[in-house]
């Protein structure tokens, strides 16, 4: 079976049941199944999730801040058990080590400004290692995984309904 | 009130046109009825548009385009399908395939001359035809040789009348395909009867499975054929209108005089759109052609298991469904489908007569909006196959 066209596929799509796959890939149901179930337990598919536009979402107030995190990196260890001590913490969505100015950048989530603030400063400035932070508040989504959320007129309105 | 013009009057209304005018009144129809990209076109083709604009490029171009744009026309058919044109004497920009279609009639046919048809083909085409007063004789494709023309059927339609056969693979409607051994049995019969050949090739970037052929690459007959294309499927351009003519010298002149007096010259904005999707656009088609062929392998297992025999298309962004275990005519099936289940196809008869037993369905959609269509189809059709 084609691992990557069936990972492109869930990428894109995680709602594809086993059947729509096996039909997209011309193969067997049950053959997809299996192997969908073994790239969970190989922990290459991670998770699914919805991509939702927080600009419109009318629920608790969400916050997001981009945390550029510089540290000193250990002899042995690199930069991987700061890492470990910093992504642990369920407030920082995505972590990523850069090159540049800085080493970490996170994504933490919060509820206000003041609780990301104040999980910058109480927890992640005070991680062992850690020299300096520079916190950026979000101020307006655009993109959010290949998806424009700013509003657009919905594709279906541009088209007539049958041409030849 | 005087007479309007009598060819004109005769011209049937397309077949397309009365489901557009019930569907469209309707609420909640899912549609599968579209012939263009639901795609819109990539931003950086829109980009160099607009830039082209603010640069003053606001004017008239040379007849037959910009010399730079039928320079790349030509480098990616070289490239891409093997055919030689030379861009100054051989290719003419229009305005769409459209455009491409009328104006090749025009300069080749006399009153009464035959243009030889695929039936089902493209809805213009016949109209067209008319307009130029020429005669449409017709070959029936059938499925079972999945819909592609026979050396020993174009053998038998070709008569001293007959001044051109009108060609289109990848097919709309039916998805069917030519390749290069299925062309090369023709070469011999339109080389010795010496009729030319219009090949509209504007799927031909939509080729599944099997590389595009044409016949443009057969030597001994490239000055009989005429190759039409287009930005609009491949590009997602449709809204555009610009598309291209690659014909020997000739015949690319005599068609330059016609397009100079009713077009003057395509669209300036639209040219360097074009431009800039030639140089740099091939990756995005690359993508949005990944994403049909994902849609199609879904629509024909589904039709297949739910019933509707369907034939693996190989090419375009439509499927040909066979729908007589229905017992219902092509029409009747349009029309009641739409009624009950508000899903929007068209009628292999709208595309010619022996359409009839088919329904042209589009997978111009995505697979969400495919997959809902086909649970109300698969609802429709259960009670109905016996």
């Amino acid at each position: 079976m084609n691992q990557s066209k069936l990972l492109d596929l869930l990428e894109n799509d995680a709602r594809l049941t086993s059947q729509d796959l096996a039909d997209i890939l011309n193969e067997d149901k049950d053959e997809v199944a299996k192997e969908i179930k073994k790239l969970e337990n190989e922990k290459i598919i991670c998770g699914y999730h919805t991509v939702i536009n927080y600009n419109k979402a009318l629920r608790d107030e969400k916050v997001l801040a981009y945390i550029e995190v510089d540290c000193i990196p250990q002899r042995n260890k690199g930069y991987d058990k700061t890492a470990a001590l910093i992504a642990n913490y369920p407030e920082v969505d995505t972590m990523y080590l850069l090159s540049g100015d800085c080493d970490f950048l996170c994504l933490v989530q919060g509820k206000t400004m003041f609780e990301v603030a104040r999980f910058v400063s109480d927890k992640i400035a005070c991680v062992e290692d850690v020299r300096s932070t520079k916190t950026l508040f979000v101020l307006k989504q655009y993109k959010q995984s290949g998806i424009v959320i700013v509003d657009q007129e919905k594709d279906e309105q541009n088209r007539l309904v049958v041409t030849p | 009130m005087k007479e309007l013009s009598r060819k004109v009057r005769e011209i049937k209304p397309s077949g397309i046109r009365k489901f557009f005018d019930l569907a469209n009144t309707m609420e909640g129809v899912i549609s599968l009825g579209v012939g263009e990209p639901d795609f819109n076109t990539p931003w950086h083709i829109c980009e160099n548009a607009i830039y082209s604009m603010s640069q003053g490029k606001t004017h008239y171009t040379a007849n037959r385009g910009l010399l730079e744009l039928r320079q790349e026309i030509c480098k990616f058919h070289k490239n891409r399908y093997n055919q030689n044109y030379d861009p100054e004497t051989e290719t003419l920009v229009t305005v769409g395939g459209s455009e491409a279609i009328d104006l090749a009639f025009r300069a080749l046919l006399n009153p009464g001359d035959e243009v030889i048809m695929l039936d089902p083909n493209y809805v213009a085409y016949a109209p067209t035809v008319g307009l130029a007063d020429g005669k449409c004789v017709m070959i029936q494709l059938k499925e079972e040789n999945d819909f592609k023309l026979l050396p020993e059927d174009l053998k038998k339609a070709i008569t001293n009348k007959t001044k051109a056969l009108m060609i289109n693979f990848p097919s709309n409607p039916t998805g069917g395909v030519m390749t290069y051994e299925d062309y090369e049995k023709l070469v011999p019969i339109i080389k010795e009867s010496g009729i030319y050949v219009i090949s509209d090739e504007i799927y031909a970037e939509l080729s599944f499975d099997q590389e595009f052929a044409s016949l443009a690459q057969f030597e001994e007959i490239r000055d009989q054929v005429i190759v039409i294309n287009g930005f609009s499927k491949a590009f997602a351009m449709t809204g555009w209108r610009l598309g291209y003519i690659l014909s020997n010298k000739e015949i690319s002149s005599q068609m330059t005089k016609i397009h100079q007096y009713i077009i003057m010259s395509a669209p300036t904005a639209a040219q360097y759109a074009g431009l800039e999707a030639l140089k740099n656009g091939i990756d995005d088609v690359l993508v949005m052609k990944n994403d049909y062929l994902n849609r199609r392998n879904l629509l024909v297992n589904r039709l297949n298991r739910m019933g509707l025999k369907t034939n693996m298309p190989h090419g375009t962004f439509y499927v040909f469904p066979n729908i007589q275990i229905t017992g219902l005519s092509s029409d009747e099936f349009c029309e009641k489908l739409l009624e009950e289940e508000k899903v929007a196809c068209v009628p292999g008869t709208a595309f010619g007569e022996s359409g009839e037993g088919f329904i042209r369905i589009s997978y111009a959609y995505s697979l969400d909006h495919i997959k809902e269509a086909c649970d109300r189809i698969e609802h429709f059709i259960s009670s109905r196959i016996k």
